[in-house]
């Protein structure tokens, strides 16, 4: 591996047509790092992982992946985004689902061969979703999609991984799951995670990025009630903890 | 129906309706698959609305009107396209008026076409009984354009289908997708304005394939079985038209319209009566 960071921003600010959502951001991750953003609703967390992506462009400053533009960067990014980008009863089975995540640059995307297709078992292996394969998208649980989903994106065999509110929707139980997995995960790639439950998302990740128009960052140690009601603005009830 | 069938090897004309019909059908099981899945029964609307007005230019300087359906289908479908993927904010009102504008000029130009007004109901509203033997070849000829292209596209068409976002992050080139995807639309819809008009022509494209799709989960087996209840749908169109001396398009719509109804009721019923839907049950 080289030492280019793998998500590097200087400062980055970026507005749709109000007021700014980012301002005067600087961040810079490591490969093999685990970073939970975190911050209130609007504070601009879904917009921050849209300009590594390259789905946006700031007004100001400089994003860079893997140390290139980020269209360029992006194809070494697996994305699962907070809102599925579909619809749910389109007609697709989980197989065809996760194989997207093998679709390749150009004019003919979908020329998959015998090692795109195990690529994409992997996949579902990992995230222990190949009994699903035959079904159909719009037949799976919640959990059971967002499972679906991180196979897509691993796919990609990505070096980063990117992940808006992965859990938001789903119980506590399964939430656990996929956090043990991404640790695992994390062992092969750098992690990005957007998350509304910094107490949950500490035990996991090694950095926190608090995002409320500005950044902030903490190592996941330092983090007590003072920094998270500067954060949201109000008493937050928080139980303390060690980290071991 | 013996009638009919006694009619059929008798007139050559009602035989080219058939044969249009059906090759209609197979244009828009496919391309109408397309259409309700990705939900752009609005932007089809546009499309087939706007070739009013290539037809009308089309009259006016005495040129093919079906050629200039054609070109106008696809100057409408990159329109619209374009306003789709650049005004995503206003995109129902500039669809709207590309809409009426694209009418509007076509009916100018038709009424400045001396004792050609009566056509205007037939644009409009199809007229398949009129199909002649070198528009079937045309027609055999888009429907074959439509059938190669999405079997050469058919995963970047379902990526782009099914979600936009994901496939940019994969360096599919969208944009072009998406733009060839309604261009294709555009032709089904030309093929389609000789059978039911461009009036009627969403209707033939949307409800097949909607049907279908509560059946099927698959989107090929989809575009199968919307050609196939396409197919049928025009023929028993055609015929009760014919019996009852019918305007043929709008019988076609009201038998496709009566069947997506009744298909939706009992999908409805058995799901309240059985608490799932049938469907459910896919297995691996």
């Amino acid at each position: 591996m080289n030492d280019l960071p793998a998500v590097k921003l200087v400062d980055v600010s970026f507005a749709y047509d109000g007021p700014a959502v980012l301002e005067g951001v600087n961040l810079e991750l490591g490969e093999g790092e685990f970073l939970g953003v975190v911050g209130p609703n609007a504070g601009g967390k879904s917009t921050l992982l849209k300009l590594v992506l390259g789905l946006l462009e700031p007004q100001a400053g400089q994003v860079q992946v893997l140390g290139r533009p980020p269209r360029e960067g992006r194809k070494q990014i697996g994305y699962v985004s907070q809102y599925p980008t579909f619809r749910r009863d389109f007609p697709i089975s989980v197989a065809h689902a996760v194989l997207m995540g093998r679709l390749r640059h150009g004019w003919l995307p979908g020329r998959f061969r015998n090692r795109d297709r195990e690529i994409a078992r992997q996949a579902m292996e990992e995230t222990e979703v190949v009994d699903l394969a035959g079904r159909q998208l719009y037949t799976l649980s919640g959990g059971q999609l967002q499972r679906v989903l991180l196979a897509r994106a691993l796919a990609c065999e990505p070096r980063i991984l990117i992940l808006d509110e992965p859990t938001a929707n789903i119980d506590m139980r399964i939430e656990t799951d996929i956090f043990d997995l991404l640790e695992q995960l994390n062992r092969r790639m750098t992690i990005i995670v957007v998350s509304h439950d910094i107490g949950f998302i500490s035990r996991y990740v090694n950095r926190v990025a608090c995002l409320n128009r500005s950044l902030m960052c903490h190592h996941t140690a330092d983090i007590d009630g003072k920094v998270i009601s500067e954060l949201y603005g109000s008493e937050v009830r928080m139980v303390e903890h060690v980290h071991g | 129906m013996s009638s009919l069938f006694d009619a059929l090897l008798q007139y050559g004309f009602l035989q080219h309706a058939l044969i249009g019909g059906l090759l209609a059908s197979v244009g828009c099981g496919i391309m109408g698959s397309y259409v309700v899945v990705k939900r752009i029964g609005f932007l089809a609307g546009g499309i087939s609305h706007t070739v009013l007005g290539g037809m009308g230019v089309a009259f006016f300087y005495g040129l093919s009107p079906l050629g200039g359906a054609l070109v106008a289908a696809l100057v409408a479908a990159l329109l619209i396209g374009w306003v789709k993927l650049r005004w995503r904010e206003q995109e129902d009102t500039l669809i709207g008026a590309v809409w009426a504008v694209g009418m509007a000029i076509g009916i100018l130009f038709i009424s400045r076409t001396p004792g050609y007004n009566v056509d205007l109901m037939s644009y409009l509203f199809g007229n398949i009984l009129m199909v002649a033997g070198q528009d079937l070849w045309l027609m055999a000829g888009l429907d074959l354009l439509v059938l190669m292209a999405v079997l050469l596209f058919y995963w970047p068409f379902l990526a782009v289908s099914f979600d936009e976002e994901f496939a940019r992050l994969r360096g599919v080139p969208v944009t072009f997708f998406y733009l060839l995807l309604l261009c294709l639309v555009a032709v089904t819809v030309v093929l389609l304005i000789q059978v039911v008009g461009l009036i009627l022509v969403i209707a033939l494209l949307t409800l097949p394939a909607a049907i279908a799709a509560q059946y099927v989960h698959t989107l090929g087996k989809m575009m199968l079985l919307a050609t196939l209840l396409g197919m049928v749908f025009t023929l028993v169109g055609l015929g009760t038209a014919y019996q009852s001396d019918l305007p043929a398009g709008a019988t076609i719509i009201l038998v496709a319209g009566m069947n997506y109804l009744l298909s939706t009721l009992i999908g409805t019923a058995l799901k309240r009566r059985y608490g799932l839907s049938f469907s459910r049950e896919t297995s691996p």
